[in-house]
Order: structure tokens, then sequence, then C-alpha cells
């Protein structure tokens, strides 16, 4: 008989992966939302975090905790680059050729990581990851703890930058009608790249969490990232509490589906679920009308 | 009187809580120009999008040549013989005029060399010659509307729904194109246009029905429409009526 | 240059190749480039000329490789029956993923979504499943005769692989000419135009997809029966929806010598750059990623494409009227 027990720590367990999954859903969901792209390239910008996160151990002795005050930065100003550089520019405002400069850009960052760094993972052993937390009928990591509690912070960190900040009401401004923003004097290409910037520094930040007790490898982004497509999708595009709430559920669906019918499967259920929910309401639970 | 080629019939539309189109009935017979005015936003286009299959009424009834096509998909209804123009122009942009017409043309004829002498016969007509073998985002917006034109009349259709095909067009554009309508008109097309620009709707339309807030406020000849009272309230406001009959305009 | 002469030229061309060059190498790159040019031009006919850029064309790849090599493996069915049923199984995929997508209205960023999500799907299945041999793959066994579509020339490959891309550049120059394909280019441009002037776009967008998607199985048909081993990996990994995708665009979408032409170029670029820098993996992928971004912001019509813009520019447009001169000369 499955002990009950065994189910809520299987439920928080998916909690804590959930939080993760949300924010990474948080940064391409803020990047739909403002953009109206679905941004391929997601995937591989976590993988190169990954990497990032790992060496700044690994090479510098930095704690991953530590790493994100690094990284982010650093990563915000890659994806801003990034939008305002390459993507703007390639895709001469056709939806459709952003989708594939987005895509391009995907596999060219995951195979020059391929190339440069082999598929071999790369794990890093933090001298306090095996600290796990008594809570009297289970035991819960620390680091995924500390990611759990870190993933709100965040939100409520962009939560705020959103709300008080100029940028983020000019954000909000061309996210909701975008040549009224321009008529009245926003830069649309620059806010385009802050987004763009934010959502990567999200990923920057979810690497550095994840590094404790996962693995870099160049394809490892790819398979957050699909959850997280299937998240934006059910949590709603461009919809922030969709991202986080769909990333919880999705994180426990995941950990109960592996948990019964093995890690594959559960695998197949997640994109399963992403595929009805885009034949069947693809706008998701909270999200505006595609 | 013969039946008429199209009959809407107490159409509705619900747009969530907001009746957007409320129990609207027009008629118009074949071979004629029938006019559909109103102010803005008083759902021509919603009706329009319902006559033509874009979108499904919440309640009503919509007849073409006596038979039954509530809710018949656009591509249907053009096969049928209704045809329409958009309000915004959608050309196919990257192709050329004639490929543009062609598109139409291929409703009635298979072969690409049967539907090409049509395609060419009906841009001459039209008016685009020599403007056949360029891109179609080229066209001014007065060429973008005959384009429009041109494709629609290439499906060879009996109904042709126009969509403020006048809108953004200079006055000498209008008085060039307003002879084409009344062209088509003449070779025995019914015609049903909604339109802003009053002097041409007025002396192109033989009946008129005036839309407002949904409904159908009126409907007669475009002198009748003009002095009803309930139309001038509409385009006016509250009382102009009685203050233009008491002769208190300045 | 009008009607089959590109083509003609174009698969003349390749097909003097083997009697001028003696290298195994030369002709191990080309079987391989063709191949990709036949997934290509698959996705070529609903992507190019269709406007739905499908992200997931290995979908209906690794259908065409595993269903052949399961019926040659399992139930020892002839190679080319198998070769025909895995054409027809990709098509029958095709149509299910067409049949799905377009009746919920997915278009662009969904439409590419869901079907990269179906090719992971059948990735992963495919990768647990005990017919599929599950993580180990499907060998299927050497038996160098005709009979068994496999050759002990490679000679013989390659002049299968090319009829094969022939018979795609007919098909596709036989849709650019149709009414069928004047519709597909229409719902590309603007589908509610398209369906306001009796244009069923549903029925044509799947029509398109059940034809791209035997093209695309026909090609994973002809990488079993080459290569003798099928896995998941290699059956519906990305790296096939993105070669699928990135031919046509490089060498020049919704044209009838793009995929081939992308195909080409990419690949000997790859090489290229492997002979260069070292065989490492990633490297030709890399360039793949790097072209895709490059050819999208400076030429976005691919090669061909920019080439018939300046034909266009030079000669007139490609569609055009019937004057008596012109009925004269093509009789």
């Amino acid at each position: 008989m499955l002990s009950p027990l065994i189910l809520v720590t299987a439920v928080l367990n998916g909690l804590m992966t959930g939080a993760v999954y949300a924010l990474v859903a948080l940064g391409l969901t803020l990047i739909y939302g403002v953009l109206h792209i679905i941004n391929f390239a997601h995937g591989a910008m976590l993988s190169a975090a990954l990497f990032a996160a790992f060496f700044a151990y690994q090479k510098f002795g930095i704690d991953p905790y530590l790493a994100v005050f690094l990284l982010a930065p650093l990563f915000f100003a890659l994806g801003y680059a990034l939008q305002r550089f390459v993507i703007g520019p390639s895709s001469h405002g056709d939806d459709r050729n952003m989708l594939l400069v987005t895509l391009g850009l995907a596999v060219f960052i995951e195979n020059a990581l391929l190339y440069a760094f082999r598929a071999n993972t790369r794990t890093i052993d933090l001298p306090y990851g095996f600290k796990s937390i008594d809570l009297g009928f289970t035991f819960l990591a620390m680091p995924r703890v500390i990611s759990f509690a870190a993933v709100f912070i965040v939100a409520l960190v962009l939560w705020l930058i959103m709300t008080l900040t100029d940028t983020g009401k000019a954000i909000r401004a061309v996210a909701k009608e975008k040549l009224g923003a321009q008529l009245a004097g926003i830069d649309v290409a620059h806010i385009y790249a802050m987004t763009f910037g934010l959502g990567t520094a999200c990923v920057a930040i979810a690497a550095c969490l994840l590094i404790p007790t996962y693995y870099a490898t160049p394809g490892a982004g790819n398979a957050f990232v699909l959850v997280a497509f299937t998240i934006v999708v059910l949590g709603g595009m461009g919809s922030v509490p969709g991202a986080l709430i769909g990333g919880l559920v999705i994180g426990v669906v995941e950990s109960l589906a592996g948990f019964f019918f093995g890690e594959s499967l559960g695998q197949v259920g997640i994109f399963l679920i992403f595929i009805v929910v885009l034949l069947v309401r693809p706008r998701g639970l909270f999200g505006a009308s595609a | 009187m013969a039946e008429p080629l199209l009959s809407v019939e107490r159409v509705s539309h619900r747009f969530g809580g907001l009746l957007a189109v409320n129990a609207a009935t027009l008629a118009a017979p074949g071979g004629r120009i029938t006019g559909l005015i109103g102010p803005n936003g008083a759902g021509k286009t919603t009706l329009f999008a319902i006559i033509s299959g874009f979108l499904a009424p919440s309640s009503g009834r919509i007849s073409y040549a006596g038979e039954d096509v509530t809710g018949e998909p656009p591509h249907r209804l053009a096969r049928r013989g209704m045809a329409r123009t958009f309000q915004i122009v959608q050309p196919f942009a990257g192709l050329s005029v004639r490929h543009n017409i062609l598109v139409g043309a291929h409703l009635r004829h298979r072969t690409r060399a049967a539907a090409l002498d049509v395609a060419d016969t009906v841009g001459r007509q039209i008016g685009l010659g020599d403007w056949l073998d360029r891109p179609a985002h080229t066209l001014t917006i007065a060429g973008r509307k005959r384009l429009e034109l041109a494709r629609a009349l290439a499906t060879e259709p009996k109904l042709l729904l126009l969509d403020e095909v006048l809108a953004g067009l200079n006055p000498s554009e209008i008085r060039d194109i307003v002879p084409v309508i009344r062209a088509i008109s003449a070779r025995g097309v019914a015609v049903v246009m909604i339109e802003h620009v009053m002097q041409a709707v007025m002396s192109l339309s033989e009946r008129i029905f005036v839309l407002a807030e949904g409904r159908i406020i009126a409907e007669g000849s475009p002198a009748q429409v003009a002095a009803d009272p309930a139309v001038i309230e509409a385009y006016f406001g509250h009382g102009a009526a009685a203050k233009i009959g008491a002769g208190d305009v300045h | 240059m009008r009607g089959l002469a590109p083509i003609v030229i174009a698969v003349a061309a390749l097909a003097a190749v083997p009697f001028v060059v003696h290298s195994n190498v030369v002709l191990n790159f080309l079987i391989v480039a063709l191949l990709i040019a036949l997934a290509g031009q698959g996705w070529n006919i609903l992507g190019g000329y269709g406007g739905q850029y499908s992200f997931g064309h290995a979908a209906f790849f690794g259908t065409g490789a595993y269903a052949t090599a399961i019926l040659q493996v399992h139930y020892g069915v002839n190679a080319w029956l198998g070769f025909g049923a895995g054409i027809a199984a990709g098509a029958v995929v095709g149509a299910i993923i067409g049949a799905l997508a377009f009746r919920a209205g997915l278009r662009s960023s969904y439409f590419a979504l869901v079907t990269l999500a179906f090719a992971e799907v059948l990735r992963i299945l495919a990768s647990v499943a005990p017919i599929t041999g599950a993580g180990v793959g499907l060998l299927i066994k050497l038996d160098l005769h005709p009979r068994a579509f496999q050759f002990q020339s490679r000679i013989a490959f390659y002049f299968v692989i090319l009829a094969l891309v022939a018979v795609a550049l007919v098909i596709a120059h036989l849709i650019e000419r149709s009414r069928f394909g004047t519709w597909l280019i229409a719902v590309r441009e603007n589908e509610d135009a398209a369906m306001a002037l009796g244009v069923n776009a549903f029925s044509v967008k799947l029509a398109a997809m059940v034809v791209s998607a035997a093209i695309t199985a026909a090609a994973g048909c002809f990488y079993a029966q080459y290569f003798l081993f099928v896995d998941s990996g290699i059956a519906y990994g990305t790296w096939i929806s993105i070669e699928a995708l990135l031919t046509p665009i490089i060498g020049g979408v919704g044209t009838v010598l793009g995929p081939l032409v992308g195909a080409l170029v990419a690949k000997a670029l790859g090489e290229g750059a492997k002979y260069v820098a070292g065989d490492a993996p990633g490297l030709d992928l890399m360039i793949y990623g790097a072209m895709l971004v490059l050819v999208i912001a400076f030429a976005p019509r691919g090669l061909v494409g920019a080439f018939n813009d300046m034909r266009q520019r030079l000669f007139g447009p490609t569609v055009k009227a019937r004057t008596p001169a012109k009925e004269a000369a093509h009789g």
C-alpha cells in the first residue's frame, strides 16, 4: 500500500521543482506577453546559464546563490543585446521570421555549447548540498527549499519592477497597445530589448538555483523549456500568475505521474496535456485570447 | 414582388454580454443596389461578417436564393455566389495584381489558362489593366480597393457585399469608382453596400436600411430615409429631429 | 526559364556527377544532402507554399523510417512494400496532426509549438516502446540485393535518392501551377481573404500537410534503407525537424528548387567547417543555426527567392499573361 507520506513527499518535491519551472516559464510568458513571440531560444539560454553557473563555482569558487547576483545582470545584458541587435533587426517585424530567428539562435547556442564543452554532464558538489530539512515525516533537500523561496522573491521583485518603475510601466503599456505606446513616445525597440533581458535574467537565476541539484549539458535547458512551454500555454500566454500557478501545478503533476508511470511516460503525459490545451483552449486558464 | 436574393431575418449576435446586432432584418433583391448605413459602432460590419459567414449569428436566419444558409462558412457562400470585400483591404501583398485576381477566378475555372483569361478580363474591366504585372503592395489605396472589387468579381458572384469600399478615397477617386459599381449592378449583380460617404450611397442605392445600436431603425428609398426622424436622431442625437423640424438649426 | 527546364537541368547535372567524379566521399555527401533535400521539399510544400511553419517534421520522417524498419525486421515484409507503407504511414500521421491542428484553427507560433510537441511525444514513445527497439533501436538486416532495397554499389543508392528528389521537384512544380497551388499560396498570404474567395482553407491546408508528410516520410524510409539503423533520436530527433526547415529557408521558401539548393549549400558549408575546424560534434548544427539567422536577416526569400526577385526585375513577373505570342511559343 502506498504510504500517504510518500505521496506527500512527492507532492512537496513537485512543488519545489515546479517553482523553478515557474521561474523559467515566467521569463517565457513575459517575453510572449510583450513581444508576442514564443522565444524558442529560451532553452538554449538556460543551458548556457547552467554552464555559466557551473563554471562560476568550478573555476572561481563562487557559490551559486551568490552567482545569481553576477549572472542575472550578465544574462540580462546578453538578452537585451540579442533582442536589440540580432532578433529585432533580423525579423523585419514579421512574426514568422521572429519564430525562425529564435529557433536559429537556439540551434546555434546549444550546438556552440556542445562544440565547446562536449555532452558530458557537469555537476557541482556543494558542501551543504546534501543538507536537508527535517519535517518530521519527511526530509526536504536544502537547496530545493531555497530555490522554492527564491522563486517567490524573484516574482515579487518582478512585480515591483512592473508596477513601480517607469520601465515596468512602459513594458506594460507596450504589451497592451504597442501603437499607442509608440505614439506616447516610448521607444518600443528598447522596451522589447528590456523585456527580453528580463526574461533571460529569469532564466539565469533559475540556472543558479538549479545547478546544486541538477546538471549542465548542452541539452539540459531544452528539457526544462519544453515543460515551460506547456506551463505558459496552460497558464495563459502573457499571464504572470498563470505561469506561477501553472508551474507549481505542472511540477506536482510531473512528480506524481513520474511516480506512478515512470519518468518517460510522465514526460509524455505533460506533452499530451500541452497538445490538448493547445487544441482545446489555446489561451489557457488565465490568458487573453490568442 | 419577386423573392429577394438575400434575406436576413431577425439576426442577432451577442459578444459576451453585449448584443452587437439585435434582430436585424433586411432584404436585398437581385440585380439592385441596397445600402446599409448607420452611425459608427452601429454593428454594420458585424452584420456583414455574419452574412458573409465569418461569424455565426446567435439567433436568426439568413437565406440566399431561397435556401437557408445560416452558419455556412465563407468559402461555401462564395461558391453559392456571394462575394465580399473587406473594410480594411486585404490584398495578397506578395503576389502580382493578376495573381491576386487569379485566385478569385479559380473558383469557377479549374485550369490555369481559363482562370488567367478571366483574371485579365476582369482586371481590365475594373481599370487595373496597366497594373496587372505589378506586385499588389505597390498599388495606391484606390488601386487596392479596385483590386478587392476585381478579386470578388472574378468569382462571378450574384451578390456582392461591399464593406465601406469608398473609405479612404478622396473625392475624385470616389467619382471614378462610383461608375464602376454602377456597371457591376448593370450587369445583374446584386450589391449590398455599407457606406459612410452619404452622397454616394444615397445616389447609388435604390433601397436603404439604417442600422443603429444593432437594430434596423428605418428602411426605404433614399429620400424616405433621409427625411425619417428616427434616422436623424440616430446620427445627430436625441431631439435633433424636432429641432430641425422647428427650424431651430444654426 | 519556364516549365520543367530548371528541374531537368538540375537533375541532369546531378546525374552526371558519378560519371565525372569517382569519389565515395563525394557520393556519400551528395546522398545525404539529397536525402535532406527530399525531407526539406516535403516541409516546403506545407511551409513554403502554404505558410504553415512546422517545427516537428521529424514526426513524419521518423514514422517513415520506423514503419519500414518495423515491417522488415518484425514481420519480414519486402523492403519495397515497406517503403510504400512507410510513406502511407507518414501521410496518415500528417493527416491526423493536420486535422487536429487546423480544426483547432492553430496558426503561426501555436502551430509550430503543437507540431514540435507531437514530434517529441513520438520520440519519447519510440525511446521506450519494445516494437521500436526502445533505447537500442532497430537494425535492418544486411542483404545487399535490389529486392531488399539495398545495393552493393553506392551509385545505385545515389540514383534512387536522386530519382525520389526529382519526383518531389516535379510534384512541387505541378502544385505551383495548379489551382490547388494557387489556393494554397492564397491561404499563406491571407487566409480570411482566401476564404472569402471560395477557398476551403481547412481542406487546402490539410491536403498540403498530407503531401508534405508523405514526401518527408519517403526521406525517412530511404534513410532506413541506406543506414540500416534507426533509433528514436535519429528518427524523431530535432535534428531532422531543423534540417527539414532550414534547407528550404536557405534555398528559398515556396520555390521548386529551393530545398535542393539549400540542402547542397548547407551541407557543403557544414562539411567545409568540419574540414577546417575539426570534426567535433555540434559544429555543423552551429553553422546551420547561424545560417538560419543570417538568411532571415539578409535574404528572407532564400537564394532561389533572391534569384527570382532579380529575374523578375529584369524580365517581369512569374505569373504572366497569355498573349498570342506566348501562346504560339508554348504551342
